[in-house]
């Protein structure tokens, strides 16, 4: 799935990545806990996500993250969108849920990080 | 026998500084780039020394991050003079966890770090002692998995 096909089955709103709409996204992941992220996602998943700090962008950043949704209608900060910008990491904004983000992504047939291989 | 030169890297890691947790492990990131090691192994080393450096910052009052690039593999070092842990066997468990309130609203703090750090390297030793610190040392053969 694109980023571009991401952001019309979640009426997204692009914060930044414009220039990377075409990016293909294997797998997703929706977790706040950074640890999980950390342990459990492969290269170029997409993460959705309610946590706004700084550390997301890190994670996503260590990881090789493919790109970031904040659920729920929630707004980083601009530093969040700085660095993200700087390590061209495209980030998403839905009026979604978790919940309600997951299952649309999943419908669309965008595949989890499943623990074992 | 020639003497194999290895490029060095050293940071401080502050300790409570969570703004900041990340910047050495990104900048060990960007050089291993530079230096052509294959992609997949620099996620796992990435990986392991920002778990570390996690550590450092909510377990040990900030450390010292080491790393040194050989051309077949990258040793990363992770140092602190902290608390000390007083039973590894334990905190090597997954979901073993002491973090702080404050280290679990950033995403942290599940108890995966250590277990995590074992996983990416190739090689992983700790050794930790109560009231003198923990030193871990990760190796990563530049080879995919
Ligand atoms: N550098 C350190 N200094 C002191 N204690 C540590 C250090 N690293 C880890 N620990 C202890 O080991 C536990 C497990 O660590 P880890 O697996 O990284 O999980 P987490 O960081 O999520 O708690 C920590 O909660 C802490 O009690
Ligand atoms: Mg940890």
């Amino acid at each position: 799935m694109t980023l571009l096909e991401v952001v019309q089955a979640l009426d997204a709103e692009i914060l930044y990545g414009q220039t990377l709409l075409d990016r293909e996204l294997e797998t997703c992941c929706g977790s706040d806990l950074m640890s999980d992220v950390l342990a459990f996602t492969k290269r170029n998943t997409l993460l959705c996500t309610g946590m706004t700090n700084i550390q997301v962008v890190r994670t996503a950043d260590m990881t090789d993250l493919g790109g970031l949704v904040i659920v729920r209608g929630k707004r980083p900060p601009a530093s969040f969108l700085e660095e993200a910008e700087a390590e061209k990491l495209p980030v998403l904004a839905t009026k979604h849920t978790m919940f309600e983000t997951c299952g649309i992504l999943y419908a669309c047939g965008l595949k989890g990080c499943s623990v074992k291989e | 026998m020639a003497e194999i030169k290895a490029l060095k890297l050293a940071f401080d890691v502050p300790g409570a500084n969570f703004d900041r947790a990340g910047e050495a492990s990104a900048k060990l990131k960007r050089t291993l780039q530079q230096v052509g090691v294959p992609a997949e192994v620099i996620r796992r080393v990435a990986i392991g020394s920002y778990e570390g450096e996690i550590n450092l910052i909510i377990h040990a009052g900030g450390g010292q991050l080491q790393a040194e690039i050989y051309p077949d593999h990258t040793r990363v070092i992770v140092s602190d003079q902290g608390p000390g842990i007083p039973d590894v066997k334990e905190a090597m468990q997954e979901g073993y966890s002491t973090a702080s309130e404050e280290a679990r609203a950033m995403g942290f703090g599940a108890g995966m770090g250590l277990p995590n750090m074992y996983n990416c390297a190739d090689a992983f030793e700790i050794q930790s002692k109560v009231g003198w610190g923990t030193i871990i040392t990760m190796d990563f053969k530049h080879q995919d998995r």
